[in-house]
């Protein structure tokens, strides 16, 4: 019996590339040594900012190496769910931008997209990671809703990483109007927005998950791929970790086999990699904030 | 391990070139001449007697032929030049290569020398053993031999110093970034070698022998550390250097390799953005001097 060789391989990570065998040998031996430097644990530098676009809610620009994500959110009212009347949501689009690589073109980065979206509604579910009755409004009638659109601009491997670490930037700068529930009209409760457009509340966003992505390559595993590197890898997992350490979701990607010893001490290291991420993620917002309004740098550069 | 940096902490990496602005610079769409009596060069195009730009770049005039040389494009290539591809493509007596050209390169199997003698017919057999010699996603160095009518480039391996490319690094880079030299083969005294292919493809591996270039072998034995970290070191010095914008042959690469060594900066340390410019200013500054 033969199997498509597209169902073999599993879920894409990315577009895939060619490399030769010779060069794929070379980034196998590298010992704690990658092509570029780094150790097996290390992080290509990323650059942040936030604020960049003025009509969303809150928004971010995030690039790590290559890869290149823009996120905007937006607050929206609407009704919540009737299975939890308490509490408000987030929604999570992706869009693959066909810029980005030719081979999103049409429909080309629908799976790639749906996939990361459905991961991060995932990584978000569990309790620990952000608190939703802060988005309630009247109970069982109105809640806030934070769309969370994700534009993928660049791909430069590890998206994962990239769009979780510009999502939770963009909502720790979202900005939530403050809302009254004034006179009861019969039924009807009457809701008034805050005149002051600077009277808002923001998230606790401090256990708001970092995906951490390892890839395992002979042996070993690390983290932040490049786009090479993942050509070289058969299997990895996905690990979302939360500003306590925690870990909220695991996804296995690949195609090849994890042994259980291996998986167990990858996901060990990921939620330390991860609480690290987090932490120096947290300090630079946060440095970003108190320094004021600067210059925007933008796209332009 | 985790380096996050603010945009506006990130240094603009355009300090270290040569601050003269160009003067005609041009965006697509934008009149170049109002006037009548000028020929219509590349990168411009003619709409109701005006003549436009097509592409962003510097206005080019020589007599009356006006044109536009982009600022970046893909690489444009001219007989003789030294390329590096990537094999994408088995067919019918010819592979095609990406070589960062607007249209995917040829090799033809003719024009390739066969294991086992240079004077040799090309049989059935070779052709359809071709995959064996070089298949998808192999990297070749190989000089341009002709182009085709479509500017499509016919490129031939027949000298020993081409042929596939064994274990190493490749970086890719604009072509108009790399420096027209007598020789783009370089065994560099850091102990590596560095192809620097015309089409922006810079190849970094361990020192090459003279007498296994040239085959179809490739040696897939481990790098020792040490290669490995001579490698890992130049190829980021050539991106350091190409993020700046600078030429990059050579002298300038083993500038940056000194430099590097010389600041105590480790391998991982060349990724960051302020030590991408420190590098580039201190390999200015040692030109700067030299010139002296």
């Amino acid at each position: 019996m033969s199997i498509a060789p597209q169902l073999l391989r599993g879920p894409s990570l990315m577009a895939e590339i060619l490399l030769s065998e010779a060069e794929k040998a070379f980034i196998h031996h590298g010992d704690d040594l990658r092509c570029d430097g780094r150790t097996r644990l290390d992080y290509r530098p990323i650059i942040l900012e936030t604020g960049l676009v003025s009509n969303a809610s809150g928004s971010s620009r995030l690039r790590l190496a290559n890869s290149d994500v823009l996120v905007g959110v937006k607050v929206e009212l609407a009704s919540p769910l009737s299975e939890k009347p308490l509490e408000g949501r987030l929604e999570f689009f992706v869009d693959c931008s066909a810029n980005a690589t030719p081979e999103f073109e049409g429909r080309g980065g629908e799976d790639l997209a749906n996939e990361i979206c459905r991961f991060l509604q995932m990584s978000y579910m569990s309790g620990d990671t952000i608190n939703l009755s802060e988005l309630s409004v009247l109970a069982g009638q109105q809640c806030w809703v934070l769309y969370v659109d994700i534009l993928i601009l660049e791909c430069g491997g590890n998206l994962y990483d990239t769009v979780s670490l510009a999502v939770k930037s963009a909502l720790y700068t979202t900005q939530i109007p403050s809302i009254k529930v004034a006179t009861m009209d019969g039924d009807q409760p009457e809701l008034e927005l805050s005149e002051d457009p600077y009277d808002t509340k923001r998230l606790n966003t401090q256990n708001v998950p970092c995906l951490v992505t390892l890839m395992k390559i002979g042996n070993h595993y690390l983290v932040d791929p490049t786009p090479e590197e993942e050509c070289c890898s058969s299997s990895g997992v996905v690990v979302a970790v939360s500003g306590s350490k925690k870990i909220t979701a695991v996804r296995k990607i690949g195609s090849g086999s994890l042994h259980p010893e291996s998986l167990v001490s990858m996901l060990k290291t990921a939620s330390e990699v991860g609480a690290v991420v987090n932490k120096i993620l947290m300090k630079k917002l946060l440095e970003e904030e108190t320094a004021g309004k600067t210059q925007k740098v933008g796209f332009m550069r | 391990m985790v380096d996050i940096r603010l945009a506006s902490e990130v240094p603009l990496f355009d300090i270290v070139a040569d601050s003269t602005e160009p003067k005609h610079l041009v965006t697509p769409g934008s009149l170049i001449t109002k006037e009548t009596g000028f020929m219509r060069g590349h990168g411009t195009y003619m709409q109701d007697d005006c003549l436009y730009a097509s592409v962003a770049g510097v206005v080019e005039r020589v007599n009356q032929l006006i044109s536009v040389r982009p600022l970046k494009s893909r690489y444009h290539g001219e007989i003789g030049d030294v390329v590096i591809g990537r094999i994408t493509e088995v067919s019918q007596k010819r592979w095609k290569l990406d070589t960062n050209a607007r249209l995917d390169s040829v090799l033809l199997l003719q024009s390739v020398n066969l294991p086992g003698g240079e004077l040799r017919r090309r049989s059935a057999e070779d052709e359809l053993s071709m995959r064996q010699y070089l298949k998808e996603g192999d990297l070749v160095s190989a000089e341009v031999q002709n182009i085709f009518n479509d500017g499509a480039l016919s490129l031939h391996t027949r000298s020993m110093k081409y042929g596939k490319l064994s274990q190493g690094c490749l970086v890719k880079v604009s072509p108009s970034l790399i420096r027209r030299q007598k020789t783009h083969f370089h065994n560099l005294p850091c102990g590596a070698s560095i192809i620097m292919g015309n089409n922006g493809f810079v190849w970094i591996c361990p020192t090459l022998h003279e007498d296994v270039a040239g085959g179809f072998v490739q040696n897939l034995e481990t790098v020792p550390h040490a290669d490995r970290q001579a490698i890992s070191r130049l190829r980021n010095c050539v991106t350091a250097l190409a993020q700046c914008k600078m030429m990059l042959y050579d002298t300038s690469i083993m500038h940056a390799y000194d430099a590097s060594i010389n600041a105590g900066f480790e391998i991982k340390d060349l990724l960051l953005p302020d030590k991408i410019t420190e590098i580039a200013l201190m390999v200015r500054k040692q030109f700067e001097m030299e010139k002296e």
